[in-house]
């Protein structure tokens, strides 16, 4: 056996999302006054930084399940409306019913899991494509969560919940907590038990994995029933924000950012390695830009065109046919030296 | 028996929508009226002509998620165009028309020279159109000029006081365009192998670069032509219209009896698939009870029951062709 | 025995020259890295005749026919059509200057109508666009011409496999082909559908046109061809004229033996007695001591794909399956492995009776295969060394182990999950040290653990997947074609392996298209022919010759009989 050798820094696969991720904070520090100041208020961090991952939260959170569901040759476009149903429901708890806080963070949850339950069925036991079968609860979904609040935006008061979208502990806002918890613990659902390996495998080699004995309708299963509960989570968050379930806002278009994210992060469409840390750096990409632009004082209309444009150049480092070049040019230089 | 079998889904589409302007014209007073008929035609065809568009993409086995954004931004260009720079409309909206059709063909270019995902680069589209669309404009922009409004009144007359409006008529001409390019034209059957098979499309010796490229510009041609009605339709422009519009008008093809894996449907079970939409849309309004999201729970109840129905049917002749690889 | 041709074997070159061939392909170099797929070879093809083009896996077949219709660029070499020196880039290229290709999968748009298939890209025009009603006409015509009486405006999908094939050589016929290659057009084909389409076959060499015919099944060689060109590895091993070439001939042609070896072989022990009728299970057992078999399975079959099979796996034996490409063996392996769906068959471990309904479910009883397809059906590429060795392992999981449902103390997978990997912190320490291990025992080399398994050579790649299947400490391992496409050294390598795991005590089931190594390591040979098996061979009888001639079948000795 040979001696392993180290892999060039810009091999690895979530170089190029977390590189280009420092780059823009970089930038930022050094082009917008106030961007890397980060100061203490009444006892909590304020700042641009930790404005861009309080905001950034809703979509890295959908971005830990939509990674698993896409390194399985899966997508999942429903993810928003689940966000608006978990929303709907958890308003109607408080507003109608006045339920206690464990119910009204309970059972949103569960709803949204059913959610992923449904899309991972329709997925593996009807056979569907994965874009179909959730484009599905896409369309009835948000049509289900108005039916929910009746039309209305229900709008509510309940400090202990409104902590979810807009509470601080130790200084450092609650969401930060919760999306590095999440994070965390799905990480540590990759790592530490086989769920990581069967995940891959499937994306890998799907009639391998199958032969090797790895439960493929149970894992694909599972995987959307967590990007559900991701949705869910996101969805309360987003409604404890702004004390009201805005059913026809709430998660709007979040499914595509989301999938951009997964993708910026080095995720493949058609399945293989699921790279989380590159999908959160992919979230807090997109949503730099917009902050940047906010300060900046560029609408939010010329973040979405630099988006689009990000986005596509960063696909296009990941198709084969560019990286094919890029070797060969790397190569060339090698050779010379 | 096989004509009527391959037909399964188109006829359940026409089922469907008999069955909801039956119901509907006899839970509701005045719904069966020529007048109703009509506004269906008029207030849909935007989305109509959207979901032509995305009809032939969808043939041909991609997606495209652009079009509610394209159809925004042409929108805003011809009304910015007309009213603050004084252009006359019909040069507005050639220019729209051009700008939206090399969209398409730029999108169309990307898929397949650069072989990046439909999926992804119609998203950067729709991001890019719609931001491109907001830059313009962030407000609507009223089209007040006469010029505009005068295309706008023009229809057929049908009875004393009812036309057939031009939006209307601008859409039923596109889907007729559309029905002649896919069944008889060379070009709209290599959108159907495509879409059926790319790789024996391949070795059939068609041109598959060009056929892609093709579905796309339609697909961005027909957004602009949305975008133009739209602008007949409500007199001004207005960049944050057709938002979420790409998955009413996917779910429309879709209920219309086209297959999303491409190769099978057609453009007339679309426009079956816009009545329904625009039907229940339609008949919830009359109700004025129901909320208007009970659309939407429709729609995707639908959508549902028509992929499964389509999932069943292929699924019986890919079982007998798996049958006979295997044996 | 049957009359010696031996003026039919003569080298290509001095078969008299009837007419100028359509085709002539000389000397043809091709390099893949590291392998010389083809050898400076010759291959012509006279108009009007069925020329049948035959060899193991790795010949060179499809490199062959790849070269011929442009998919891939020959290293060397000259080929001529017509005449002229043929230059073409493509699959369409090459269907314009006349050489049309019928795969194995049929390549037309299943979802378009047969008419629209045959006419795609030529279809007749009228002043408003394309005519349907001229093109449903001039369909019917074109398939009417050849005897083919279908209703053209349904989708071809909708017609069995055997018809579409017949589309397929319709359209090419209608493009003008002069030459038609067919890449294992009847292996999908059930005996009526193959019957259907040697009629069109014969029309179309009555026409004049030729074609270039790869099966697998020798019967269909003898029924339709005129002219056989034998390739083995890489290189052309002869040609020869159907009539005057006797079945053990072409046999061993092909697997590289000389014939007079194998009709020495063959006439020493009778035919006849080489090939022990099969007998039920059971009865094998006196021969190992009595012990019930750890797995044996009665009636295994599936429609279409193997007639029933009774086989039995005994512990510290090797079991061998013989045959051609083709015959069954590898679709019998992935039944008993559970990999496809059988329509009948019982199974027993232990002389207990078992269902088999998945793959996990057979790894849970004890059973590993190593599939044949190494790709496709058994390495997850992007994934590391370590973790394509431990993915069996952790997929059996903890609930394996608890169940010991073999019946029998540790053998089974699941026992090594506790100790392989599972869960925790040192979840990831204790793979590495497993695969360690297996690296260390098995000599794989590689760079590291973690280095994409894609990486590795042939022989490393199969020595992973064999990793993969210790781990879970099987007492059933199937072997499908472990030795294909790697060097000789690992080939010798996983020969010792095998001995030794079957020293350990395990049930190895071995499957190869080299019929020395089945010789060499099998206890018992189970041969097949045609998707069915033929015999069984007993120790005291396994002899190369002996298999092939129990391969070659009945009628082995004489020039095939046209019906």
């Amino acid at each position: 056996m040979t001696k392993q050798t180290p892999l060039a820094l810009w091999r690895r696969p979530t170089f190029w999302p977390v590189a280009l991720l420092a780059l823009l904070w970089l930038l930022n520090a050094a082009l917008t006054p106030n961007f890397a100041r980060i100061e203490v208020r009444d006892g909590r961090l304020f700042g641009s930084l930790i404005d861009v991952i309080h905001r950034g939260a809703p979509v890295m959170l959908l971005a830990v399940g939509m990674t698993l569901v896409i390194a399985m040759r899966g997508i999942d476009l429903s993810v928003g409306s689940v966000m608006a149903m978990a929303g709907a429901v958890a308003a109607q708890l408080i507003a109608v019913h006045d339920a206690p806080l464990a119910v009204v963070v309970a059972v949103p949850l569960v709803v949204a899991a059913a959610a992923g339950l449904w899309n991972g069925l329709l997925v593996t036991l009807a056979g569907m494509q994965p874009i179909v079968a959730t484009l599905i609860l896409l369309v009835a979904g948000r049509g289900v969560a108005q039916l929910i609040t009746g039309g209305q935006i229900t709008t509510f008061e309940r400090p202990a919940f409104q902590f979810l979208g807009t509470g601080a502990l130790l200084g450092v806002p609650f969401t930060l907590w919760l999306v590095a918890g999440v994070t965390l613990l799905v990480g540590a659902l990759l790592r530490l038990t086989p769920l990581g390996l069967y995940v891959e495998s499937i994306g890998g080699n799907e009639r391998a994995a199958r032969l090797a004995g790895v439960r493929v309708r149970a894992i694909k299963v599972a995987g959307y029933v967590l990007t559900g509960l991701c949705a869910g989570l996101a969805g309360l968050i987003a409604t404890a924000d702004i004390k009201a379930a805005d059913v026809s806002n709430c998660g709007l278009y979040i499914e595509l950012d989301a999938i951009l994210a997964v993708v910026l992060g080095g995720t493949s469409l058609s399945g293989g390695r699921a790279r989380m840390v590159g999908a959160l750096a992919g979230a807090l990409i997109m949503q730099t830009l917009t902050t940047t632009m906010l300060m900046r004082g560029i609408g939010q209309e010329y973040a979405l065109v630099i988006k689009a444009v990000v986005a596509l150049l960063v696909c296009l480092i990941y198709t084969p046919r560019f990286r094919g070049a890029l070797q060969r040019l790397v190569g060339r230089e090698v050779h010379a030296a | 028996m096989s004509l009527l079998r391959r037909n399964i889904p188109l006829l359940a589409s026409v089922a469907v929508y008999a069955a909801l302007y039956v119901g509907a014209s006899l839970a509701y007073h005045h719904f069966c009226s020529l007048r109703v008929l009509i506004n269906l035609f008029e207030e849909n065809a935007p989305l109509g002509l959207t979901a032509v568009g995305m009809t032939f993409v969808i043939l041909a086995g991609g997606i495209d998620l652009s079009v509610g954004s394209v159809m925004a931004l042409c929108s805003i260009v011809i009304a910015v165009l007309i009213e603050q720079h004084g252009w006359h409309p019909l040069a507005a909206l050639a220019l729209a028309l051009g700008l939206s059709t090399l969209l398409g063909t730029g999108m169309g270019c990307i898929i397949h020279y650069l072989q990046i995902a439909p999926f992804i680069v119609t998203l950067a589209g729709m991001f890019f159109a719609r931001g491109l669309a907001l830059i313009i404009s962030v407000e609507p922009v009223p089209i007040r000029a006469a010029g505009h409004a005068w295309l706008g009144g023009l229809g057929i007359p049908l009875t004393g006081q009812l036309d057939i409006p031009i939006t209307a008529l601008v859409f039923l001409g596109a889907l007729f365009v559309a029905a002649y390019v896919t069944v008889l034209t060379p070009i709209g059957r290599s959108v159907y192998a495509l879409g059926g098979d790319e790789e024996a499309a391949l070795l059939m010796g068609l041109r598959i670069g060009r056929t892609k490229v093709f579905v796309y510009t339609v697909s961005g041609f027909c957004s602009g032509l949305a975008g133009v009605l739209f602008t007949l339709y409500q007199s001004a422009g207005n960049p944050s219209a057709g938002v979420g519009m790409e998955l009413d008008a996917i779910a429309a093809v879709v209920v219309g009896g086209t297959l999303l894996t491409g190769g099978v449907g057609g453009v007339c079970g679309t426009l079956i698939g816009v009545l329904i939409f625009g039907t229940i849309q339609t008949a919830i309004i009359f109700d004025g009870r129901l909320s208007s999201w009970w659309t939407r729970v429709a729609i995707g109840t639908l959508l549902l029951l028509f992929v499964l129905l389509q999932r069943a049917l292929t699924s019986a002749t890919g079982r007998r062709k798996a049958q006979h690889v295997s044996g | 025995m049957g009359v010696r041709v031996w003026a039919a074997c003569l080298p290509a070159g001095s078969i008299a020259v009837v007419s100028d061939p359509l085709l002539q392909m000389r000397g043809i170099d091709k390099w893949f890295p590291g392998v010389h797929a083809l050898n400076h070879v010759d291959f012509s093809v006279r108009p009007g005749e069925v020329h049948a083009l035959i060899g193991g896996n790795g010949a060179g077949k499809s490199t062959l026919l790849k070269v011929l219709t442009g998919v891939l660029r020959a290293d060397g070499g000259s080929i001529t059509f017509e005449g002229t020196p043929l230059v073409c880039g493509s699959p369409a290229e090459a269907v314009r200057c006349g050489i049309s290709t019928i795969y194995q999968e049929v390549n037309l748009v299943r979802t378009l109508s047969v008419a629209e298939n045959l006419l795609l890209g030529r279809a007749p025009r009228a002043w408003y666009g394309l005519s349907w009603r001229r093109m449903r006409m001039r369909a019917v015509e074109l398939l009417g011409g050849l005897g083919i009486d279908i209703d053209v405006s349904r989708p071809l999908g909708s017609y069995p496999v055997g018809v579409q094939q017949m589309v397929c050589v319709a359209r090419a016929v209608d493009t003008d082909a002069r030459l038609i290659v067919m890449d294992e057009p009847t292996s999908s084909l059930d005996a009526r559908e193959t019957r259907r389409f040697f009629a069109l076959l014969e029309q179309l060499r009555a026409r004049g046109l030729s074609v270039i015919f790869v099966t697998h099944f020798l019967d269909q060689v003898y029924r339709i061809s005129d002219r056989i060109t034998i390739l083995r590895n890489g290189r052309q091993v002869g040609v020869f004229e159907a009539a005057a070439l006797p079945r053990t001939h072409l046999v061993a042609h092909m697997l590289g033996r000389s014939p007079a070896e194998v009709e020495a072989a063959a006439g020493a022990t009778a035919a006849a007695s080489a090939v022990a009728p099969e007998r039920p299970a059971a009865e094998h057992a006196t021969t190992l001591g009595g012990a019930t078999p750890v797995l044996s399975v009665h009636d295994l079959g599936r429609c279409g794909t193997l007639a029933p099979v009774s086989l039995a796996a005994r512990a510290g034996e090797v079991l061998g399956f013989a045959g051609l490409l083709g015959s069954g063996r590898t679709e019998l392996a992935r039944l008993v492995f559970g990999a496809d769906r059988a329509d009948s068959g019982v199974f027993e471990v232990d002389g207990r009776r078992v269902k088999i309904k998945g793959p996990r479910r057979a790894i849970l009883l004890g059973l590993a295969m190593a599939p044949e397809d190494r790709q496709a059906d058994g390495l997850v590429q992007d994934l590391s060394v370590r973790e394509n060795i431990v993915l069996a392992l952790q997929a059996a999981g903890r609930r394996g182990a608890a169940g010991g449902r073999t019946g029998s103390e540790n053998a089974g997978c699941g026992d090594a999950g506790g100790r392989g990997g599972g869960f925790g912190w040192g979840a990831r320490a204790r793979q590495r040290s497993l695969a360690r291990r297996f690296v260390e025992q098995l000599g794989i080399v590689c760079a590291d653990l973690d280095q994409p398994v894609r990486n590795l050579s042939g022989g490393n790649q199969q020595k992973v997947i064999l990793a993969r299947w210790l781990a879970c400490r099987p007492r059933v391992l199937i072997l499908d074609e472990p030795t294909r496409g790697i060097d000789v050294g690992a080939k010798a390598e996983i020969e010792r392996l095998v001995r030794e795991l079957c020293r350990a005590g395990l049930a190895v089931i071995f499957i190869s298209a080299e019929l020395d190594e089945v010789a060499r390591l099998s206890d018992r040979v189970l041969v097949l022919r045609d998707r069915r098996a033929v015999g069984t061979l007993e120790r005291s009888r396994i002899s190369e010759e002996a298999i092939m001639a129990a391969i070659a079948g009945k009628g082995g000795q004489e020039p095939f009989q046209q019906p």
